[in-house]
Parts: structure tokens; sequence; C-alpha cells
């Protein structure tokens, strides 16, 4: 379970996260909108604990994020950048976040989890001479290896091809089913209300809509989002 | 169209009351000092460098440094990015100082001495300040990100502070195991009371030139700092 | 999915020397992996070595005395070139992100970083310091294993310093030039101590004489390694 209380981060006297509360329960998945520079890059490297809240408080199945290493030991994030060493090999960085994280036997939690995202044929590749589609899964790999009970994805889907969305669709899923809370950063709203068991419009650092996903029409939802969107020019 | 920003709390023309005062006392100190201190025996007039050099290299080490690098604890501890300023502002006053040490020393030793540079042990030291102070002013410059300045400049900061004791202890060990020709020392002890009277005036009109220009450099960054935040508020 | 639920592990994150140790492995593996770097610095120590003795007239100075100033100078600046690629491997692709993910102290990425260094820079000497017993014709003796000994006490004062101020070099626009200015006066002491004491001891002359310098590369190592230590985290983006 996932509790965010009011949480606020300033850059240089702007508010990138401005008063952003939600709840996730085991098994939910809060896809989240919105245009760029909205914050939402900013929102999950707060809760990965890469940035300390300006304000505000959030905890983690009952770790708050003060508490900075039990808190981040329950957290995966996957973002824009690969977060791998090229001259590794699938294996070797998979391998590496599963020992810093404890994993107990972590070669195996490693394959485990390399297979999960269907790479694992490709486990003793250095990392860099993969395509950007390939370094993606190996890179969700990397962050599910260790079991989090909060998996942050930053627009997971770009640069994947349909097997590799499909397998990080059925990762999620499975993650789901497993307890772990997921928050979803994308762009593509379809792929995100699919996945979705709430939706959000982030903008400016806010929370400007936040609903549960049953209560929504996907269609009418776009369009909305694409006007909210456009507002801001 | 939004109107032209204009910075707040700017006094046109505003020149520093003690900035002024600053001036004029060494202005002062430098007469009496040429005019009517008298000439020391054994060095003649060049001894008179003395009164600026030993100033200059006791308030850019004890003063400037060492407020530099109290700021830059206190700013990690507090974050308060006036703090960070006023680092800023004594180093770069005390970078100035430390240069007017590294000039005047040369300059009085070729007199004195016969020799522009003996690697004697206080002018080494002050050196090698120098080169800490440059490389924290290109440091500073070569971070864009105001907070990430800081807390860079902060650190470095507090090492170089920390560095200090270990080169006076090098280069003081350096020297006493090797034999340099001997020196004429500033016979700080026995001076004539006139010199004294002359030696603590310069240290006091330094003193009070090294706070008026850093009030002035600290006002420079905070109006920097304040119209940078206008500019990006607009953007 | 029938062990869905039972699969979330029980995690034992490692301690924050564990942490540190498993940075160090992964850096020397990165490194050893390519060799690129290791030995561009190993063949600028030996070139330069080899450089320095024909800037001196060798009839004026004898290459014994020549030998420790060469020697700890290029030293750090053989190390210089080490350390300046002790980051760059984790902002390539912000796999920084990833260690400051990880439920460790920061701290442990510091010293993990830090002791890959060190084997590194050690690496270097071990190739560099027979290269000057060779071409200076050292006497071999107890003095060489002085001279090893003191040769880790300034690398280890080195490594603290520079892996830190890789730390920040590597978020700054002059990077390459901006390590050097930073790191070089700190470097003083642990030269000057290095070749003082190394001169002494390997000119036969009693420890005592050369423990003064001594004490200055211990308690320099001391301070330093506590004090970037202790300054690691405030160099991290938080």
């Amino acid at each position: 379970m996932v509790q965010a209380e009011r949480l606020v981060r300033t850059f240089s006297g702007r508010r990138a996260v401005d008063d952003v509360s939600f709840t996730l329960h085991a098994g939910d998945c809060l896809a989240l909108f919105g245009p760029n520079g909205a914050g939402k890059t900013t929102l999950l490297r707060l809760l990965a604990g890469l940035l300390a809240p300006g304000g505000g408080r959030a905890l983690v199945h009952g770790v708050a994020l003060e508490a900075g290493p039990a808190a981040r030991a329950q957290v995966g994030l996957v973002s824009h950048a690969s977060m791998l060493y090229g001259t590794l090999t699938a294996r070797e960085n998979v391998e590496f976040a599963a020992r810093m994280h404890g994993v107990p036997d972590a070669a195996a939690a490693a394959l485990r989890a390399l297979a999960a995202m269907r790479v694992e044929d490709r486990a003793d590749t250095p990392v860099r001479t993969l395509s950007r589609g390939l370094q993606q899964r190996v890179s969700i790999a990397r962050a599910i290896v260790h079991g989090p009970r909060l998996l942050l994805c930053d627009e997971p889907y770009t640069g994947l091809d349909e097997a590799g969305a499909a397998a990080l669709t059925a990762t999620l899923v499975e993650r789901r089913e497993a307890g772990a809370a997921l928050l979803v950063v994308t762009h593509n709203l379809a792929e995100g209300l699919e996945i979705a068991t709430q939706a959000a419009i982030m903008r400016r650092g806010r929370f400007v809509r936040h609903e549960a996903r049953e209560l929504l029409d996907a269609s009418a939802y776009q369009s909305q989002y694409r006007e909210l969107a456009a507002v801001d020019g | 169209m939004t109107p032209p920003v204009v910075a707040p709390s700017v006094q046109r023309s505003a020149r520093d009351p003690l900035l002024v005062v600053a001036i004029v006392g060494v202005v002062l100190v430098y007469v009496r000092a040429l005019m009517f201190t008298p000439i020391e025996a054994m060095q003649g007039p060049a001894q008179k460098i003395l009164y600026i050099h030993a100033s200059a290299a006791f308030i850019a080490l004890y003063v400037g440094f060492v407020l530099m690098a109290i700021a830059s604890i206190l700013y990690l501890w507090l974050k308060d990015e006036k703090l960070d300023r006023v680092a800023e502002s004594a180093a770069e006053v005390g970078l100035a100082f430390t240069t007017v040490v590294l000039v005047t020393g040369p300059l009085w030793g070729k007199t004195i001495w016969g020799a522009w540079w003996t690697w004697d042990a206080r002018l080494t030291s002050t050196l090698f300040l120098w080169f800490i102070i440059v490389a924290y002013h290109l440091l500073r410059g070569a971070v864009d990100e105001r907070g990430r300045r800081a807390r860079y400049s902060a650190v470095l900061g507090i090492l170089a502070a920390l560095l200090v004791p270990f080169i006076h202890l090098s280069v003081y060990l350096f020297r006493t195991l090797h034999p340099m020709p001997i020196l004429l020392k500033p016979s700080a002890p026995s001076m004539p009371s006139e010199m004294q009277v002359t030696f603590f005036s310069a240290f006091f009109a330094f003193l009070l030139l090294f706070i008026a220009l850093l009030r002035t450099r600290y006002r420079v960054a905070t109006l920097r700092d304040q119209l940078a935040d206008l500019e990006q508020e607009r953007a | 999915m029938a062990d869905a639920r039972v699969s979330l592990p029980v995690n034992v994150p490692p301690s924050t020397l564990g942490a540190a140790w498993l940075v160090a492995r992964k850096d020397l593996a990165i490194e050893f992996r390519t060799r690129t770097a290791f030995l561009s610095a190993v063949v600028f120590a030996l070139l330069g070595v080899t450089i320095f003795y024909f800037a001196w007239d060798s009839t004026a100075v004898s290459a014994v005395d020549l030998a420790p100033g060469v020697l700890w100078v290029i030293f750090t600046f053989a190390g210089l070139l080490g350390l300046q690629r002790s980051f760059g491997s984790e902002l390539a692709d912000r796999a920084i992100d990833g260690l400051l993910g990880a439920p460790v102290a920061r701290e442990s990425i510091y010293v993990g970083k830090a002791l890959a260094n060190l084997v590194f820079v050690v690496g270097i000497l071990v190739v560099t310091l027979p290269a000057v017993v060779l071409f200076y014709n050292l006497p071999i003796g107890a003095g060489i294993l002085a001279l090893a000994g003191i040769a880790l006490l300034a690398a280890i004062g080195l490594v603290a310093v520079g892996t830190l101020f890789s730390a920040m070099a590597v978020n700054t626009r002059m990077a390459e030039l901006l390590l050097p200015m930073l790191s070089l006066p700190f470097f003083v002491p642990i030269v000057m101590g290095a070749a003082q004491s190394s001169a002494r001891l390997m000119a036969g002359r009693p420890v005592a004489e050369a423990w003064p310098w001594l004490r200055i590369l211990i308690a320099f190592d001391i301070v330093f390694v506590t004090a970037c230590t202790l300054a690691f985290p405030f160099t991290l983006d938080e």
C-alpha cells in the first residue's frame, strides 16, 4: 500500500510537485498522464527516494520515505534512461541490482527477471550492443528483480516493439497480481488505461483529475485529456 | 505584453558609506606610513611594504578564508542561500587580498633579499592558498544550477579549510630542513611605538576595507540571484 | 500464477561495507573488461618516467636523487587519469540512479568507488615502481619495501580526495580540466610527504628522519578519508 500526502518539491523557487496526494492499494495501478514539464518524472523520483520532498510525506507499505534505505528497498524504478552499465552484460547488470538489494540467490533471480521480459537469450551480451528496445527490457528486468512492492515506470513503453510491449504488460500484470502497486507514466492513453485501476492527469505539479478507472469511458477521457493538455500550450 | 521587470529595492546610486570610510582610512594609513613613520634601519624604505603585505596576508587567511569555511559548514547544515553568498563573497575578496600579498611579497623580497622568490614558508603557503581559492572560483563557474553550485562550493570550502593546516605543516617542515638564505625578519616585537601604531592602523584600515568590499560583493550576489529568479518567473 | 503471492522474496540488503564491495567489484569488472583506461595510464606513467630522465643533466644530478621526485609527480598525474573515469560510467545512462535507489547508505557508493580507484592506482604503481627502479638504477633492498609502503599511503590519500572531486567534476562543464585543478592543491602534502620520506629512506638515512613526513602523510589519510566520506552525500542531487 502506498500513501502520498501533500507531497511538494521545489526547484529554484518553482513547485515541480505541488501538493500531491493519493493512495494505492496492493494490486492498484495508477496511470499518470500529463504534458511535458508537468512534474510527473519529479514525482516518480520523489517516490523512488532519489529526491527528498520539500514538504508532505509518503509511506510505502508502512515505511516512510524519510527512512531512506528501508523505503527504497520496496521500490523499483524504470525511467527514460536505461540505468545500465553498457560494458557489462544484461545478466551482470541485473545481478548487480539484485545483490545491491540483497536478493537471495541473486544469479537465479536475475535470470528469472530476464526471462520474464523475454530477453534471457541475450543474457550474456554487453548491454551497449543491444537495441534500444532490448535495453529497455533489460532495464525493466533490473527494476523488478528484487520484487518491489511499488513499481514506478516512466514511459516504459517507449522504444518497445510489439513483443516487448506484450512482455512488459504481462510483467506489470504479474506484479500487480503478486500484490505490488504500480505507477505508470505514459503518453499513450490507450496503453495506460488498459492496465490501470486509477487514472490521473498532472499539470503544473498538481493532480487536476484523479479517479478510478472503472468510472471512465476511454474515448471520452481521451478527448478531455487533449483539451486539458492543450490549455497548457 | 508583460511590463518590464524592475528589480526591487535597488538604490540607484547607493554608495556604501562603509566603503568610503574604509578607502579613506587606507589612504590615510598610506600617508602616515610613507610620511610620518620612521624608516627602518636595516631594510630601508622598502620595509614599509610590510604594512600592506602583512595586513593583507593576515586578513586574507584568517578573516576571509575562515569566514568562507564557516559559511560553507553553516550552508550545508541550514541550506540558507544567504550563507552561500557570504562564502562566495568572502572567497572573492579573499582572493583579491591574497593576490595583493603575492604581489607585494616578491616586491619586498627583491629589495630586501635580492631575489624575487625564495620559497619563504609563509609566502609559499599563501601561494597554495591562492591556488585553492582560484579552484573554488573555477568550480563555481563550472556549475550552472544554483543549489548544486552552493553545495559543491561548500564541500570544497570545508575540505580546503582542512587542507590549510597540512599545507602549513608541510611547507614549514620543508623550510626548516632546507636552510634558506638568512632572512631579515620583520622585527615585530621590537618595533618602535610609531611603527606599531602604523602597523595596527594599517591592519584596522584593511580590515575595514575587507568588510566593506565583502558587503558590496554580497549585495551584488544578492541582486544577481534576485534577477535570475525574476527572469525565470517570466520564462 | 499459483506461487505469485509467495514469490515476494525476503531481501536482506547488504551492509554499507558489503555494498561498497559490490560497487568496487562492479567498477573493476567494467574497467578490466575494456582495460583502455588502465593501459593508457600505465603507458603515460612509463613514458613520463622515461622522459623525465632526459630532462635533467645526468652528470649534474644523479639518477638516484632524481627518482623520488619523478616517481611521485608521475604517480600523481597517472592517478588523475584513472580518477577521471571514475564516475563516467554512472552518468552515461543514469546508472547512478540505480545506485541511489538501492537500499544502502549513500556513503557506500563513495567507499566502493574509492576502493576501485585504489586498486587502479596500485595497479599503476605495480608497473611504475619497478620501471623507476630499473631506469634510475635504484639499489634494491629494504628501501624498496619502504617505498612500496609509502606508495600505498600516498595512494590512499590520492584516491580519497580524487574520488570525491571526480563525483563533483563529472557534473560540470569542464570535467577534465576541473578535476586536476581541484585535486592538485590537495595532492601537495601527499607528494611532499611521500617524496621527502622516500628520498630519505632510499638514501639509507635513519627512519627518524623520514618520520615527520610520514606522520603528515598518515594524518592526511586519516583526516581526508573521513572528511570525504562524510562530504560525499552532499555532492548528490537530493
